[in-house]
């Protein structure tokens, strides 16, 4: 188990893009777009900030820094 | 291994390793088993919006934009809060855990209370699906005439699921700020160190999953529909 710390700047950082996102979306949803795409760009919007949630929860854990380990090693 | 952590592991793990890849993936699963719980709500969603899309409209843009604008800001703030405190408990400083905690509990009860506000709005509307359920307020941009449905009566399958996705996710803030009570009593008798911080992270992740559900309820209940009728 490796003690991975990230920087307070990443956490900080994803913060801000998340509360630019959720201003860019309220923006969005007035502008009157053809057919179905207010709804493409408003799930858009929200799945890319989902992603950046399950970043911050990935960056919290060790899950992408830590070594791969081969399925069965040590059993 | 220290002494002390070695003392943390349940007798069933050989190790903490071991334990903590337990717990985690165990969290994991039980958060998509919580997706497939949400998952039916938002079919059902989906399905309804499909079938009455003038009336979901109208009653979307019923709801208080501002409210649900500022409540999602809260609660990115909170999972902030929460990734600082778990960033705290690996670093092993127990006050700061404590702190961020409370901030979290606090920018969550800010969520809740906020939602208290909206739902009394709607009681006063009479918009709760109902008996008492009434929605007059169908703008000109609506044509009953050229609809085959009864608008009314389809804003009251909107409200439903409104009250029942939004209550299913406060419930969720409210079992989240129960589990962050055992957090910060739990760092309070001194039992997280940097060897030894898996309950802060799982409850952690399903914090930040409380936190992605309300990511795409915002949008789709507050915002979908707001572009009709010539905006604002």
């Amino acid at each position: 188990m490796s003690d991975h710390v990230v920087s307070l700047k990443v956490y900080v950082g994803i913060f801000l893009a998340l509360m630019v996102l959720t201003a860019v979306t309220v923006w969005a949803a007035y502008l009157d777009l053809e057919g179905p795409l207010n709804t493409v760009v408003a799930l858009s919007i929200a799945i890319f900030k989902a992603t950046l949630v399950i970043l911050l929860a990935l960056l919290m854990a060790d899950y992408i820094s830590r070594p791969w380990q081969v399925l069965g090693q040590g059993w | 291994m220290s002494d002390h952590s070695h003392s943390i592991v349940e007798h069933q793990f050989d190790d903490m390793a071991q334990q903590k890849e337990t717990t985690t993936l165990a969290m994991w699963a039980f958060l998509l088993t919580e997706v497939l719980f949400f998952g039916g709500l938002f079919g059902a969603y989906t399905m309804l919006r499909h079938r009455f899309p003038e009336a979901f409209a109208v009653a979307s843009n019923s709801l208080d934009l501002t409210l649900g604008a500022v409540n999602t800001a809260v609660l990115i703030g909170s999972s902030l809060t929460m990734a600082l405190a778990v960033h705290a408990a690996q670093t092993n400083k127990r006050k700061q855990i404590i702190l961020f905690l409370v901030l979290t509990i606090a920018l969550g009860s800010v969520f809740l209370g906020i939602k208290a506000v909206e739902y009394s709005h709607k009681f006063h509307e009479h918009h709760v699906p109902g008996a008492s359920f009434s929605f007059t307020e169908v703008p000109d941009w609506v044509d009953p005439a050229t609809l085959s449905y009864n608008v009314e009566n389809a804003t009251q399958m909107f409200f439903s699921l409104y009250f029942a996705m939004t209550g299913l996710h406060a419930l969720h803030m409210i079992v989240g700020v129960g589990i962050m009570l055992v957090m910060i009593w739990m760092a309070y008798k001194n039992r997280f160190s940097e060897h030894y911080y898996g309950p802060v992270e799982i409850s952690g992740l399903y914090w930040h999953f409380v936190d992605i559900v309300w990511i795409f309820l915002f949008p789709l209940l507050y915002l979908l529909g707001r572009h009709f009728g010539g905006g604002h």
